[in-house]
């Protein structure tokens, strides 16, 4: 689904990402991992065209997305849930879910009302503060209607950057659930976190970058037994 | 039948971004924390960090079993010894010994790739296997036994020699698969015979045999004296052991664990790749290997891929089985000649028997070659004239297939030394 060889990318002179290779295919949950500065973030932006790649190749359903405006790709099917959230403070939660439907609305109403009932369903609590503005939630409830938008547009893949952040761990909990339950409805998503052990919990592979390389690559149970990624990113010294 | 369908059967250009994926972590790892290879790239000042496709690779410089000599015993771990969980290490009958580790994921791998192997020849977790390669230091024994455990087979860890027990296990247990080298296959064949014990009443169906180099005859004959299905087998010690490469049951050729291992096959002279199909060394890079990362490791073994598609389906690319060593390998007034090339002309003669030895010496500065094999008892006690018949039968095919003269000894049955490990059928007394 997507596949990038040796990608280059980083702002101005200075270059984060060194020849990083990776793919994703569907029905995968794919986690990055890696410290602060390492380049996760840096690799989903440039994938959603948010960052100009320098070289390389990134090819997002046999289109070279490298070439693509930021603005369209979302309409191939692949968006971001940024880190921090970014939803519309000002504005009602019903409002954010349905901006997230921009992309489907001329496939008529009902499609988008069937869409919004069904993050509805995957996000009781939105429901309940549908009027509510965006700006009044919790930081768990902001993620939750953050990760709702981006699934408005139908993507077939999700990316998102560390969505675990700032939440308390039964909150995490529930968002790692429904990332399982969105893998398990037939989505694809590619994961970057901090949180190694949540994220390889519920992975099926992973890739860990050290400074802007990729150092070790693999079925997550085989990262999760790894005494590198043990010790950097488990915090287990042993 | 397979193991890991989804990589077995990969489709090829995902196997491609696969292997590029693991030989790019490969590199960044041996690159910094193996100081042979961080040393020999920036030497070479190489920019691997820019490699853009496996091409690429010929860039790369190749590993010798010098350098792992050189490095006894720990100088090519890629990990510190605390995360190593297992070790190994190579005979030490051609030289200095060397030592391979293992990390808990290098296992896991490793045996998975041996399950794969067995799986491809047909096992299921219902075979009962019966393990007779050399446990301990030789990487055979416990590879095949943690291949054949994930697998779920029950395995019998008798390890090598002792063949008459071997037999008597092999009855009372119910073997059904026997792991072992080909030579102490036909060893056990011969022992089966003199005890009068007929192999049709064994449970015996499969055989894997591995670890030495051996010819399609000699499977016709282990298949027939025993009664079973005799597949092949490749590893090495130097890159994991047993599980690099098997056979399906198609029996025609080796498939390679592709996703684990990218191979080269390299012109031995010139080190440039062979026209597809040709002869040439094997060449091995660890793609997923954690504690022992090799890069272009020169196995010395010489073999030639098989282009054409395997009806079992398995896309990863298949190899002939090996068809001698480059060390192996005897130059005889000038002639390359390769001890398997021998044996597949004893095995098609009627009369002998598939021990043999190849004694090579110079006199007079000129090489003589004696080979030596064992002909059935009753020859002997016939006239002179069969005996001269088939030394006669035997010089001329050989004489056609070598395209040299070589002198033949017939011997009694039984007076060549016996195998239980990897044979030695060489005996070269020159002193060059």
């Amino acid at each position: 689904m997507l596949r990038i060889r040796n990608l280059v990318s980083g702002y101005g002179k200075i270059k984060v990402l060194k020849n990083v290779s990776m793919h994703v295919d569907p029905g995968e949950i794919v986690t990055i991992l890696g410290a602060n500065g390492a380049g996760k973030t840096t690799l989903l932006s440039t994938i959603a065209g948010l960052v100009r790649a320098n070289s390389g190749e990134a090819e997002f359903k046999s289109n070279n997305i490298l070439k693509i405006k930021a603005s369209a790709i979302p309409g191939l099917g692949c968006v971001m849930v940024p880190e921090g959230r970014q939803v519309f403070a000002a504005m009602t939660v019903e409002e954010n879910l349905l901006l997230g439907g921009h992309a489907v609305q001329k496939q008529g109403r009902q499609v988008l009302k069937n869409l919004l009932e069904h993050q509805y369903e995957l996000f009781p609590i939105l429901r309940d503060r549908k009027n509510q503005l965006a700006g009044t939630l919790s930081g768990g409830e902001q993620q939750m209607l953050a990760m709702g938008r981006a699934l408005m547009s139908k993507p077939s893949l999700v990316m998102m950057d560390e969505p675990s952040t700032g939440l308390a761990p039964l909150i995490v909990k529930e968002i790692f659930q429904i990332i399982v339950r969105l893998r398990d409805e037939g989505n694809t998503v590619l994961l970057v976190e901090q949180n190694a052990k949540a994220a390889l919990g519920i992975a099926d592979r992973g890739y860990v970058l050290e400074t802007g390389k990729i150092i070790v690559q693999g079925p997550a149970e085989d990262l999760l037994a790894n005494k590198d990624v043990q010790r950097a990113y488990l915090g287990r010294e042993k | 039948m397979y193991w890991q369908e989804d990589k077995e059967c990969m489709n090829r250009g995902e196997l491609e971004q696969l292997q590029f994926e693991r030989l790019q972590s490969t590199l960044n790892r041996v690159g910094t924390h193996v100081p042979f290879y961080r040393q020999k790239f920036s030497e070479m000042k190489l920019d691997y960090e820019g490699f853009n496709s496996l091409d690429d690779i010929r860039k790369l410089p190749f590993t010798l079993k010098q350098d792992l000599r050189d490095s006894y015993p720990y100088g090519l771990f890629a990990v510190p010894l605390r995360e190593v969980v297992r070790l190994h290490s190579s005979s030490g009958t051609t030289g200095q010994a060397t030592v391979v580790g293992y990390t808990k994921n290098d296992i896991r791998n490793w045996s998975d790739l041996v399950a794969r192997i067995l799986c491809a020849a047909g096992l299921t977790a219902d075979d009962v296997i019966q393990i007779a390669f050399g446990y301990g230091l030789f990487t055979g024994g416990f590879g095949l036994h943690y291949g054949a455990e994930r697998l779920g087979a029950s395995v019998i860890p008798i390890s090598a020699g002792n063949t008459k027990r071997q037999i008597q296990i092999m009855q009372d247990f119910k073997t059904t698969a026997l792991v072992c080298t080909p030579s102490y296959a036909l060893n056990i064949a011969d022992v089966l015979f003199d005890m009068g014990i007929n192999p049709a009443g064994l449970s015996l169906k499969f055989g894997l045999f591995g670890a030495e180099p051996w010819s399609e005859a000699m499977r016709q004959e282990i298949n027939g004296k025993l009664g079973i299905q005799a597949t092949d087998n490749y590893g090495l010690s130097e890159v994991m052991g047993p599980g690099v490469a098997g056979e399906c049951r198609e029996c025609n050729g080796l498939h390679i664990n592709e996703d684990h291992f990218y191979v080269e096959i390299l012109d031995p002279e010139t080190l440039e790749p062979v026209e597809p199909g040709e002869v040439g060394e094997l060449v091995i890079t660890t793609l997923t290997k954690e504690a022992f990362p090799m890069i272009r490791y020169r196995t010395r073994d010489l073999t030639r891929f098989l282009p054409e598609p395997c009806p079992c389906g398995r896309t990863f690319k298949r190899m002939h089985r090996i068809l001698g060593r480059t060390d192996d390998m005897l130059i005889i007034k000038g002639v390359n000649v390769f001890p398997t090339q021998i044996e597949s002309v004893l095995f098609n003669i009627d009369g002998t028997e598939p021990h043999y030895r190849i004694i090579v010496e110079r006199e007079n500065h000129q090489d003589r070659a004696t080979v030596m094999v064992e002909v059935k008892e009753s020859l002997f006690s016939d006239q002179m004239s069969k005996q001269r018949e088939l030394i006669d039968t035997i010089r001329k095919q050989l004489n056609s297939e070598l395209g040299i003269g070589v002198a033949v000894k017939l011997v009694e049955e039984k007076t060549l030394e016996r195998f239980e490990g990897k044979g030695q059928r060489v005996i070269d007394k020159r002193e060059i």
